[in-house]
């Protein structure tokens, strides 16, 4: 009798260190620095015009974590901002930068095409791929995250305002986070090295 | 002659007196603990369909004020049926967002919802003096009085995102 209690006592405690871990690794939110989505559904995809001349989707880069972001190219403070920041947390990821791939959609495919696109990125990291389309397309992914993008004024010279935070993406494709425009390089390597070792 | 009661009054009043300055000298001294860092709001059950029938409703308040370390992380919850642009983000139906906030600023956020474009979040400073502390209780109080009587002001409405 004092042998089976034994082992209903080791059989209870497995259990209750198994479950234990299985509510540690299902809960990761809390400790990213970014905005965390629970549960967390699939990315929204899409197929757009890659600025590397191939087709972008997200289905492509599974197994690496998405930075995705929207932006034009004329943008005057937003967008290099942060697509320096990306640039940086991929240099303070070492050799897990190449786990991560950093996703610009245009928001302003009148004046974004391609070339211009690929010019653009490469000042800040030639591993950066842009994403165009027709402007119909572009505003149907938009709005399956909810991207605001409103243009200012007219001319050639307009300005468009925009939704200026980053979508992180897991390795499955699973849209995890969202972190609001200002935070630094080191919340994003944070954030990012978290998602790759789940 | 003075009716009984009357005969009370100056002890009454003293008492008063001294629960008043004892509880502000609580308020303004005793350090602040919370259950939940987490200001939630909610869109309930419905929130659309009701729009669709012309009915005004608001969640978000144009502006949101959190504090760092008691109340830091903004808690969005969509219980509705369909996806809701809330705040900074569209969030699914039976998803939550949660957002924290490690710095004392004001963040700006494009929201659809509001009629300015624009939602507001200002992170206070964790309160450190006596009259800091006294401050945030007072405009928690605040906030839950206007709460139950149901008026618009923050903290757990049914609305718009």
């Amino acid at each position: 009798m004092a042998r089976l209690n034994h082992i209903a006592a080791l059989l209870l405690s497995l259990l209750f260190v198994v479950s234990m871990m299985a509510s540690a690794s299902a809960t990761v939110g809390p400790a990213l620095k970014a905005g965390v989505f629970n549960p967390p559904y699939m990315a929204p995809d899409f197929s757009l015009r890659g600025s590397d001349g191939s087709d972008v989707t997200l289905a492509r880069y599974r197994g690496k974590v998405v930075l995705l972001t929207f932006g034009y190219t004329n943008c005057a403070a937003v967008c290099p901002t942060t697509l320096a920041t990306l640039a940086q947390t991929r240099s303070g990821l070492g050799k897990a930068a190449n786990a991560v791939q950093v996703v610009y959609v245009t928001i302003d495919p009148a004046r974004d095409d391609v070339a211009r696109m690929h010019h653009y990125l490469a000042a800040f990291d030639s591993s950066f791929v842009g994403a165009t389309g027709t402007p119909d397309v572009l505003a149907a992914v938009r709005r399956k995250y909810g991207i605001t993008a409103v243009k200012q004024g007219g001319g050639s010279n307009y300005a468009m305002a925009h939704t200026s935070s980053i979508f992180l993406i897991d390795r499955t494709g699973k849209l995890r986070a969202l972190m609001p425009f200002g935070h630094d390089a080191a919340d994003f390597v944070h954030d990012v090295k978290l998602l790759l070792v789940q | 002659m003075k009716p009984a009661s009357w005969k009370f009054r100056p002890f009454i009043a003293t008492l008063l007196l001294l629960l008043l300055i004892g509880g502000t000298g609580w308020a303004a001294l005793a350090p602040i603990h919370v259950a939940s860092h987490d200001e939630l709001f909610e869109i309930p059950k419905g929130t659309w369909a009701r729009r669709m029938a012309g009915e005004k409703i608001e969640i978000l308040p144009q502006t949101i004020r959190l504090t760092l370390g008691l109340n830091d992380v903004l808690l969005l919850k969509n219980k509705d049926d369909v996806p809701h642009i809330f705040g900074p983000t569209l969030i699914m139906p039976g998803q939550s967002f949660s957002l924290p906030f490690a710095q004392a600023s004001t963040y700006t956020f494009q929201c659809t919802a509001h009629a300015t474009g624009q939602l507001n979040i200002i992170v206070d400073p964790a309160p450190q003096s006596a009259w800091e502390r006294l401050r945030w209780r007072a405009r928690k109080l605040t906030n839950t009085v206007w709460g139950f009587a149901g008026l618009p002001y923050q903290h757990n409405h049914a609305g718009h995102g």
